[in-house]
């Protein structure tokens, strides 16, 4: 059913009970085409782009627990596109385009804002890196602007700006189309428009292990809801890629952290652009609900716990605290963490394993929201084809041997 | 999570840094360079015990092997470097 407001309209006279559930929630098949592990939204964008452009519809997404409860309802929902490197530059803004018109694309409201992504300069060297950074911006065609303190200032008034502030800030820099979209909304809006175009989502169904065939090659998964058939598998996992590569054989080049995050309680506009700070290791934005959302660094041990320890906790808010003095009585509300899958270079995995007929897409780290859109379209285009997506190319996990890493630690927003 | 330094005994958490996985043996000078990739950075990477070192850093600077759950962050065993694994 086409949301709308004349769907609204109509759905008034019989009192709004018209609605059907936005997926379906089948019994998985005995065996399909493509069988994607993971019902995040790398998961899920990539069964919707197999549909949609590839017409390959007889594809089931597995998923553990429930859609969209792993990082992709865990992040702080910032998208920006500032990456330094070529390669991350185009993958990241195709991203970000692909977002520009989802809300349509899906006929789902992803409550895309892009209010500005403010990155803040706190020494001359700061100023030096961040002018390098919006010229190579420039000439890879992604909008930013190298702004002053007073611009900094107009943009975001509560900061602190004073020259006795903890961590001065000198100015900065800007992408005007960064922002946050509704992390629960893209999700379900991929989920909604795959299940509409015949791809099966099964959820409470945990993969066991992979069914290897004629020359090694991924015949099955073996599920708690049994053996599912399957031509081709892929893993979009997050954290959880090397528990899984493990059952089908092979080691990754991934670390899994917990990275957390916390909103305040809610109270009126005070910040319209998402605020970034290397300076303290922390980044704010406002929801539409009122809440500060709050993220920082990593808790730097290896976890799957998806909670975070207190002492990080602490550093970030009171890193907040040095950049918004104003925000000291607030109480935070809620406080969790995501599992997220870290590379040496700080650049996804797209394409093949080891193992034959089994792809994967991991690797994002701290930033695999953002690139969902991508992710997908790049996991669809090489299960569909046996070949490479032009953009994902670079990122294939031969760099570990050969040395071509894209070394994306410092766009990454976060020293981490 | 409670880390307690073989030194120094229970200390905050932050007063510890971890270094990553332990009992990484470096390949042999022939190595491929497949062989040095993976040496790098391929990690079995568990959900369940790992074994681990970390350093005292804010106290006494020593560097010690711990075996912990990386679910509950429980630690199973505190041993000495260069000891094997309990």
């Amino acid at each position: 059913m086409k949301y709308s407001a004349l769907a609204l309209l109509r759905g008034a006279l019989t009192s709004q009970r018209h609605w059907q559930p936005a997926w379906a929630s089948p019994e998985p098949k005995a065996a399909y085409d493509v069988v994607i592990v993971g019902g995040g939204g790398h998961g899920l964008a990539a069964a919707y782009y197999l549909a949609k452009n590839h017409r390959i519809t007889r594809v089931a997404v597995i998923e553990r627990g429930w859609l969209g409860g792993g990082n992709t309802g865990r992040n702080t929902t910032v998208v920006r596109s500032n990456y330094l490197f070529p390669e991350s530059a185009r993958l990241y803004d195709f991203s970000l385009r692909l977002y520009e018109g989802l809300s349509g694309e899906l006929n789902f409201n992803i409550m895309l804002s892009q209010r500005g992504q403010v990155t803040l300069a706190h020494s001359r060297h700061d100023l030096e890196s961040m002018s390098r950074w919006v010229n190579t911006l420039h000439m890879h065609g992604i909008d930013a602007e190298l702004l002053g303190r007073e611009q900094v200032a107009a943009l975001a008034p509560a900061l602190d700006l004073s020259p006795t502030a903890r961590v001065p800030v000198l100015g900065g820099f800007l992408q005007p189309r960064g922002g946050t979209a509704r992390h629960d909304a893209v999700a379900w809006g991929y989920a909604r428009a795959a299940s509409a175009l015949g791809v099966d989502i099964i959820q409470q169904c945990e993969v066991t292990g992979f069914v290897r065939g004629a020359a090694g090659r991924v015949t099955a998964v073996e599920t708690t809801h049994g053996r599912i058939g399957a031509e081709r598998v892929a893993i979009a996992a997050a954290g959880h890629s090397s528990v899984l590569a493990a059952l089908a054989g092979f080691r990754l080049p991934l670390t899994s952290y917990a990275l957390q995050a916390m909103v305040t309680e809610p109270l009126k506009p005070r910040l319209d652009t998402v605020v970034i700070s290397p300076g303290t290791g922390v980044y704010v934005s406002q929801s539409d609900k009122g809440e500060m959302v709050i993220g920082g660094s990593l808790d730097l041990f290896p976890s799957y716990a998806q909670r975070g320890s207190f002492a990080v906790m602490q550093s970030v808010l009171a890193g907040t605290l040095a950049m918004f003095p104003s925000f000291s009585r607030l109480r935070v509300m809620r406080q969790w963490a995501g599992i997220v899958d870290v590379v040496h270079d700080s650049s996804p995995i797209i394409g093949p394993t080891p193992v034959p007929g089994l792809f994967i897409n991991c690797g994002w780290g701290t930033g695999g929201f953002k690139a969902i859109p991508a992710g997908g379209w790049t996991l669809a285009h090489v299960l569909a084809t046996g070949r490479n997506h032009e953009l994902a190319e670079p990122f294939q996990l031969e760099r570990f041997v050969s040395g071509r890493f894209i070394d994306e630690a410092a766009a990454a927003g976060i020293a981490h | 999570m409670l880390l307690s330094c073989p030194w120094c005994g229970s200390r905050d958490e932050s007063e510890f840094v971890c270094g990553g996985t332990t009992h990484i043996a470096r390949p042999a000078l022939g190595a491929s360079d497949a062989e040095w990739g993976e040496y790098l950075f391929f990690r079995d990477n568990p959900k369940g015990v790992h074994r681990e070192r970390w350093r005292h850093a804010y106290g006494c600077g020593q560097w010690f092997n711990v075996a912990r759950h990386t679910v509950t962050h429980e630690v199973v065993a505190v041993y000495a470097m260069g000891e094997a694994p309990p």
